[in-house]
């Protein structure tokens, strides 16, 4: 199914809400520390930019994430997530201990630096899984 | 039959109106749930996790595990609905 | 004991619960599907007003936006009559 509900009005507001949308999504990644959100947050709403640019374009469109690529978007993010918490035994500490990282900064800093690059891990899968999803529910044959 | 299914409506909405009555009000600080682990974290987690905001402090650094937890099964989802709703096209090469 | 609770909460939960029961009352999936994005709203807005801006922020987007999408291609893939 192409789905696809491409329209002038469409086409032009979502060009006018894509960069924002994306600029939002990765700022309430990375400022979650200090304001509401995080990984999961700003994860769903890169993805619902990639589904909004889907719907309006369709596969033509050329943002879309290949079902293959979002899902080792996904595992790359759980991946990040495990290096890092792998990290602190590494360097003599505990699992998920981001105080042991080699980060010449103090403890809480450092600290700080290990969740942001949880964070991040969280929102890459989010996104993959996301548009995976949606994907998948698209392009499902018809017959069956 | 839907005059049925009110039976155990009434019955259960009963119910979980008098249990409501036994919830703590809201913020309440001699909750069971606010005297546990709840001060250490409001008290030292600013310090200890350098983040403002304490929710992403507390999911992201005292409670990592369960976030690992959470964003493997979030994963896990994702590769079950691939397998599965996504079979028939992964059949003949794909979409393209 | 009656809990007391912010008359703007009461208003909101109102709003839910018809939401709620509007749901599973109308025939149309669509409708349906509607009326449940404005019920994450609503729930957002509670759970804003109970200071939990973070549960808000999560309900409002996932709740709202990505299950509405999803609940959408689902009835686009299937039939829209509830029966």
């Amino acid at each position: 199914m192409k789905l696809a509900f491409g329209s002038p009005a469409l086409d032009a507001a979502s060009r006018l809400m894509t960069p924002f949308m994306l600029m939002f999504g990765a700022y309430v990644v990375v400022h979650g520390h200090d304001s509401p959100g995080g990984g999961f947050q700003g994860g769903v709403i890169i993805a619902a930019c990639i589904i909004l640019v889907r719907l309006v374009r369709g596969r033509a469109g050329g943002w879309m994430l290949a079902p293959e690529r979002a899902l080792a978007f996904a595992c790359a993010g759980l991946g990040i997530f495990i290096g890092v918490g792998l990290l602190g035994p590494i360097f003599g500490g505990n699992f998920l201990d981001y105080s042991a990282l080699p980060l010449l900064l103090e403890a809480p800093k450092a600290r700080a630096a290990g969740s942001m690059a949880i964070e991040i891990g969280v929102a890459v899968t989010v996104t993959g899984v996301l548009s995976l999803i949606f994907d998948a529910l698209v392009e499902a044959r018809d017959d069956g | 039959m839907f005059r049925l299914s009110l039976v155990p409506l009434v019955v259960l909405g009963a119910l979980l109106m008098t249990a409501a009555g036994g919830l703590p009000p809201v913020g309440d600080p001699e909750s069971p749930a606010a005297t546990h682990v709840s001060p250490r974290y409001i008290s030292r987690g600013p310090e200890e996790t350098g983040a403002t905001n304490l929710v992403t402090g507390v999911l992201a650094d005292y409670r990592s595990y369960d976030t690992l937890g959470e964003t493997a099964v979030i994963c896990a989802a994702g590769l079950a609905c691939w397998l599965i709703l996504g079979a028939r096209w992964r059949e003949d090469g794909g979409a393209q | 004991m009656i809990p007391t609770l912010d008359p703007l909460a009461v208003v909101f939960l109102t709003l839910m619960i018809i939401c709620a029961i509007s749901v599973l009352a109308v025939r149309d999936l669509l409708t349906s599907v509607t009326i449940f994005g404005t019920f994450s709203f609503f729930s957002a807005t509670y759970f804003a007003i109970l200071g939990a801006v973070d549960v808000a922020f999560t309900e409002a987007a996932v709740g709202a936006a990505i299950t509405a999408v999803f609940f959408v291609t689902a009835i686009f893939r299937t039939d829209r009559g509830a029966d």
